[in-house]
């Protein structure tokens, strides 16, 4: 195989089994290079395992295919050296400084002029001054923020970030987004795992992951207008005791509640305004919305017979 | 290529955490340095006015004078003076003397007539640290003592061999050993816990802080990995020879009549052995606990059945056969050999032979276990 493929990642229907539980079930995906792609799910859903397999990190169970053009059973070792991974765990090391951590990186990718290499990414993080700490010491963000650095620091052609903005403040979280996006014009290919709705809207492709299984992909609006839905949004007071008497009533597909907000949801126009109707009350706002993504997974995993309840 | 600069990377790493940790650092120094003090303070201490009884019949000038030098001497203090020989070896078997010297009927007669009598000393050698000074010595002081009372027409029998045939009898451990056994053991036994336990838990470690996902994900190997962080220790391990072999020889003046290329051979082997035993230990172990759960369940067995705590050849059959699998057993008889004995590397290449089959043995177990991949 070579490395001159068009798809970044071309597996198909992967399989991992931890004893007899399946924990990824056949995921088919095609990658193609040059853009920023989400990698949506529930926790538990096999977003972190199919990484792992994808960049050689566990054995496949069953399928087959290729990471940058190497077949992924086989040439594990030359896809590590054109992919970046950042674990979901800050796994570097927190009793080394961050300029011992960038320069252990930088020796075992036996970078050349590893001196300046690990200089400039120290200035490019803001870090410079702070070198000397110890990785430990530094805050979440922070972390996350050293993790990537090292991560791209030999210039990978694949980024793979599992969850990377877990736990992580919103101010950090947007400008961890466009470290990526400024990542992603200079010709990576980033694949983010993340279970916050709100970044996916933030990636120009999308594949979401429930149970094991590929439950869709594509460009955020597509996936909404494929959906079919129609939703209302209802707003008010009352609106805390309104899920259970609405739930099951004819049009009514979906209910789920967003903040303090009911989304209800269904594909059949007509019927759910008959029953929005019923429910027109003093104290209840009712208007028609944009379905949002998360109704439309959620309506998308309950036709998949995934219980929206796991949806995290 | 590619791998040496990879090993050199984790060793580079290695070391600075190493120097960071200063606990453990502390501890693979401090531990040596505690045993040998405490083993060794308790055996190069020569013990003094260790209790003894003295069986006479006769009270003649020169029996006085052979109990007033022994008293003299320091190290036996006369506790009991009888004729009932049955009476003295009951303080002896209770530990109550140390010591019972037996100057039998007739002996200044015999003395003075140059009939060269007998005189005993039993000593309680179950601790043989404590009887070997008192005992090494007691001709010495007998007979610089008597020298000095034959004078006049006795005067013929301060030449040539004393006029007494002294004879000394071990008593509960008749191999007499000393430190001069310890001390080289010890090189073994403290080789086997830091090298052991290090390798296992360097794996391990990377596994339960979850740098060893991190690790994989970049183009290191386990293997190299493992490399990377056995150098380092392998410095450790000849640091730690070198501080034993030191005191040794300026402390405890252990003697040293053989080759130091064989002991250094041996000590080679023996290395290799215990990496071997840890790298497999990691392969096995879940988390750092089990590792060192895993040293330990190695080790115990190690120091008491390799002939380092008991004479190895008075165990029970069973035990000197689980002995003979351990590399603790064959290092200590190479150690001992060359140090003590001056033996050569043709009396002791079965020992290193044995030491190899362990090897190969433990690696073909952590060969079956190694993975490239988290599962
Ligand atoms: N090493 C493992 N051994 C056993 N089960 C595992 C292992 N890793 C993951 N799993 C299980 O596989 C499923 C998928 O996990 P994961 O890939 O971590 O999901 P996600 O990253 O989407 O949260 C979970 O049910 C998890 O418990
Ligand atoms: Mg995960």
């Amino acid at each position: 195989m070579s490395g001159d493929s068009d798809l970044a990642i071309d597996v198909r229907g992967l399989v991992k089994r931890f004893g007899d539980k399946a924990a990824v079930n056949g995921v088919d995906i095609q990658m193609p290079r040059g853009k920023v792609w989400g990698f949506l799910g529930p926790n538990g859903s096999g977003k972190t395992t199919t990484i792992r397999m994808i960049c050689g990190l566990l054995k496949i169970s069953e399928g087959e295919g290729s990471c940058l053009g190497y077949d992924i059973k086989k040439d594990a070792s030359r896809i590590k050296l054109k992919t970046g991974y950042m674990t979901q765990k800050f796994s570097f090391w927190s009793d080394l400084t961050i300029r011992e951590n960038l320069e252990f990186v930088a020796r075992l990718y036996q970078l050349p002029k590893m001196k300046r290499v690990v200089d400039e990414t120290l200035e490019g993080l803001g870090l410079a001054h702070r070198q000397r700490q110890l990785a430990g010491a530094l805050s979440g963000g922070w972390k996350q923020r050293l993790a990537l650095a090292a991560v791209t620091m030999h210039g990978p052609d694949l980024l793979l970030l599992d969850e990377p903005t877990a736990g992580v403040d919103p101010q950090a979280r947007r400008d961890f987004w466009d470290e990526i996006h400024h990542l992603s014009r200079n010709g990576m290919t980033v694949l983010v795992s993340t279970h916050y709705m709100d970044e996916a809207e933030r990636c120009d492709r999308i594949v979401y992951l429930a149970n094991g299984q590929k439950v869709t992909e594509g460009r955020v609006q597509n996936i909404i207008d494929r959906s079919g839905l129609v939703t209302w949004r209802a707003e008010g007071d009352a609106v805390r005791d309104l899920s259970s008497e609405i739930e099951g009533q004819d049009g009514a597909e979906h209910v789920a509640y967003f903040g303090s907000a009911l989304h209800v949801s269904g594909t059949d126009e007509a019927r759910l305004r008959d029953t929005i109707s019923h429910f027109q009350r003093p104290d209840v706002e009712w208007h028609e919305v944009r379905p949002s993504l998360e109704d439309a997974f959620i309506a998308l995993m309950a036709r998949a017979g995934v219980d929206q309840r796991d949806h995290g | 290529m590619g791998a040496f600069f990879r090993i050199w990377a984790v060793m580079m790493k290695e070391l600075t955490q190493m120097r960071r940790d200063r606990l453990t650092f502390a501890m693979m120094f401090g531990v040596p340095i505690m045993q040998l003090i405490l083993f060794g303070y308790a055996i190069n201490m020569d013990p003094k006015n260790l209790p003894a009884a003295v069986v006479a019949e006769e009270q003649t000038p020169i029996v006085r004078t052979i109990i007033h030098a022994m008293e003299n001497s320091g190290y036996y203090d006369f506790i009991l003076q009888t004729e009932d020989p049955d009476e003295s070896q009951t303080l002896l078997a209770r530990g109550d003397v140390a010591f019972v010297v037996t100057i039998p009927t007739g002996f200044t007669e015999r003395l003075i007539r140059g009939e060269r009598p007998e005189l005993l000393i039993e000593a309680d050698a179950s601790d043989p640290a404590a009887a070997s000074g008192a005992v090494s010595s007691a001709q010495t002081i007998i007979a610089s003592a008597l020298a000095d009372e034959l004078n006049g027409s006795l005067s013929y029998l301060a030449q040539g061999p004393p006029p007494f045939d002294l004879r000394v009898q071990r008593l509960y451990n008749p191999e007499g050993r000393t430190q001069y056994n310890i001390v080289p053991g010890l090189l073994g036994v403290i080789l086997t816990m830091t090298l052991v336990m290090i390798t296992g838990m360097a794996m391990t470690r990377e596994v339960e802080q979850g740098t060893m996902e991190n690790l994989l994900a970049m183009p290191a190997k386990p293997v190299e990995v493992m490399l990377g962080k056995i150098f380092p220790y392998v410095g450790v391990g000849a640091g730690q020879v070198f501080v034993i072999l030191m005191a040794a020889h300026f402390i405890f003046g252990v003697p040293f009549v053989g080759n130091l290329f064989v002991l250094l051979l041996g000590v080679g082997v023996f290395m290799l052995a215990n990496l071997a035993l840890g790298f497999t230990f990691s392969t096995l172990a879940q988390s750092q606990m089990q590792a060192m759960q895993l040293t330990f369940f190695f080790f115990l067995p190690s120091i008491l059945l390799s002939g380092f705590m008991f004479p190895f050849r008075g165990m029970p059959e069973w035990a000197q056969m689980i002995g003979e699998v351990m590399p603790l057993t064959h290092f200590l008889r190479i150690v001992r050999g060359v140090m003590l004995k001056g033996a050569s590397l043709g009396e002791l290449y079965i020992q290193m032979l044995a030491m190899l089959a362990f090897v190969i043995v433990v690696m073909a177990i952590a060969m079956s276990r190694y993975r490239r991949t988290l599962d």
